[in-house]
């Protein structure tokens, strides 16, 4: 040590400072948050009203219209995604958790957490090349799969982790009364962390909800309603591409207003999730 | 003992016992079923393997390696090459990796160790927040608020005090390869400090204490006791950060310009390998789609690998518990 005095003073400044830094840091971090609600809620309050929920888009030029379409084509998809996504993620997720050995499960576990970083985009060619080129057609059902693909990986690992987290008692109990294990595991433990099952598939749910580049080659996005499943069918975050990328100022405003409804229902899904775990952070 | 005088208990565990045992069927019905559900993540990562490698095939036939190191990007003759876009995805990653990087390990560090208790929670919430916005939305924003703020006030800036470096010379467009990286930044800032923040908790108390103990400031706490044991454990989370940005497409599509080329200046549009094949793989037929399909493997294999090492740096990482 040189100077005891000076040197002490000296880190404490540095201690100081690099508080400073942090916190200046965090304070970046969240700022792009902030600009993006800001101009989320000046453009798009400002460019939302009722025709936007009720009418179809109208041609380019002409003003008016809306996104109804989109709307509802978002939530069939992600009905579809769920009819495909749910089954196998949950159940994959009571075999990791209730039976199979330790090393199967390690690495079906560790393909999950491989599978969540596997770029969207990549399922949307994936699937085009097996469903939407052999069909002959785009189609909601591609789309829906290719959402439902996303979704499996997401709802497995917290479903498993939900499972595990049912004490083991609740087995030995059931089990003790001469319940079969499958029984046990439906009607006990699969009851027991429902919740966390359900908040499970909304987080999985909000994460895929805006989703564009799985569904621009598989549910290619349509300008009219759908009524038929094995056809083309409307996103929102595909309304809100496609209306970004053009020149017209209408489409611009009906962009906003789309991002805007697509960000209020993703933190709805992510909110009502809050609620469904408060006040029992075990069964998260 | 005859059975006259057994009590009422016994005959009862003697009936039990002459029953059948319940049938096992519906549990191996049931286990098995549930197997076949939790295998599918073993058959998607081949299926997507099998479908890019199968749909590539003509490329790889065609171009064999010369594919990778080709700059040639020319639907008119049919030829293709994937370096402009292997080079847009490596400078963008890079470019996000070196904004968001020290970003998201500070944020940590203040979420853990500085921050008065009462504003953790409210920060992590809102940075949870941020990683709940859809990719499309931050690009709508790119293109409508951050490009022409960058464009205006932040790049003639950057050009004045260090246009003598090529990397910030050069006539300024607006969406450009600086834009692609920062808009990635924003996306990946949450997923490396939520990780990060993470490996951070894990460190034991007892680490802290005992530098607090031989005098040190709560920086020197930080640097010797915390970070040098969580080091590992950050480089994962970055390195999963590295996975996502380069995966990274709809943002990056709407900002970066969009535009086949390698150029020393970052000023540039640039052209990454997801933004190739969102803008092109639907109008694209014949061997253009199959260079699409060689260029989305491409991806995959390297996204692969980088979540491949991240995961087992986090997985190894001693007394981690941590959830992505």
């Amino acid at each position: 040590m040189i100077n005891t005095a000076t040197n002490h003073g000296f880190r404490k400044a540095l201690s100081a400072c690099v508080s400073v830094f942090t916190l200046v840091c965090a304070c970046l971090v969240i700022a792009p948050l902030g600009l993006v609600f800001l101009h989320l809620l000046r453009m798009g309050a400002s460019s939302l009203n009722v025709d936007f929920f009720t009418h179809l888009p109208t041609p380019s030029g002409e003003p008016g219209g809306g996104m109804a379409n989109a709307i509802v084509g978002t939530l069939t998809l992600l009905g579809l995604a769920c009819a495909f996504g749910v089954p196998a993620g949950v159940l994959g997720g009571v075999y990791l958790a209730e039976f199979g050995s330790p090393r199967i499960n390690w690495s079906i576990r560790f393909l999950c957490d491989i599978l969540n970083g596997v770029p969207s985009i990549i399922w949307g060619i994936v699937i085009n090349g097996l469903i939407v080129i052999p069909m002959k057609g785009f189609s909601a059902y591609a789309g829906g799969l290719a959402l439902g693909c996303l979704m499996i990986p997401l709802v497995m690992r917290t479903t498993e982790e939900v499972l595990i987290l049912v004490p083991h008692g609740y087995r030995e109990a059931a089990l003790a009364l001469g319940i079969a294990r499958w029984k046990t595991t439906v009607h006990i433990v699969m009851k027991a962390a429902a919740r966390g099952i359900i908040t499970g598939i909304l987080l999985a749910l909000a994460r895929v909800a805006g989703e564009t580049a799985p569904l621009l080659f598989t549910a290619l996005g349509n300008n009219f309603w759908n009524n038929d499943l094995s056809q083309p069918i409307a996103a929102l975050p595909l309304q809100i591409y496609t209306y970004a990328k053009s020149a017209s100022e209408d489409w611009h405003r009906q962009a906003w207003a789309g991002a805007l409804v697509l960000v209020a229902f993703i933190f709805t899904l992510n909110i009502s999730v809050r609620f469904l775990t408060r006040g029992k952070p075990v069964r998260v | 003992m005859s059975t006259a005088v057994m009590p009422a208990g016994e005959k009862a565990a003697a009936a039990a016992l002459r029953m059948k045992p319940p049938s096992r069927m519906g549990d191996w019905i049931f286990s098995g079923f549930t197997f076949l559900m939790a295998f599918t993540a073993v058959v998607l990562i081949c299926v997507v393997g099998w479908q890019l490698w199968s749909g590539a095939r003509a490329s790889i036939q065609t171009f064999g390696f010369h594919f990778l190191v080709s700059t040639d990007w020319d639907p008119v003759n049919d030829s293709y090459g994937a370096l402009p876009f292997i080079y847009g995805t490596l400078v963008s990653s890079l470019l996000a990796m070196v904004i968001a990087v020290p970003l998201s390990v500070a944020t940590a560090i203040y979420l853990t160790e500085l921050a008065p208790l009462w504003l953790r929670q409210p920060v992590i919430s809102l940075i949870e927040m941020l990683a709940a916005i859809p990719s499309v939305i931050l690009g709508l924003w790119g293109i409508f608020v951050m490009v022409p703020w960058l464009r205006v006030s932040a790049f003639p800036v950057l050009r004045h005090y260090l246009g003598w470096c090529p990397l910030f010379h050069g006539v300024i467009y607006g969406s450009c390869m600086l834009a692609g990286g920062t808009i990635i930044a924003i996306m990946i800032i949450p997923i490396i400090t939520s990780v990060s923040r993470e490996i951070l908790v894990s460190v034991p108390n007892l680490q802290r204490e005992a530098a607090y103990a031989l005098g040190a400031t709560r920086w020197e706490v930080t640097r010797i006791a915390v970070l040098s044991y969580a080091k590992r454990g950050i480089f994962g989370a970055v390195t999963l950060g590295l996975g996502r940005a380069l995966g990274e497409t709809m943002a990056v599509t709407m900002v970066s310009g969009n535009k086949a080329q390698i150029a020393a200046s970052l000023f540039q549009p640039g052209y990454t390998l997801a933004s190739v094949i969102a803008s092109e793989f639907r109008e694209a037929s014949d061997l253009q789609q199959a260079s699409l399909f060689e260029i989305g493997l491409v991806l995959f294999v390297v996204t692969i690998l980088v979540n491949l090492i991240a995961q087992v740096i986090l997985k190894t990482f001693a007394g981690a518990t941590v959830k992505q």
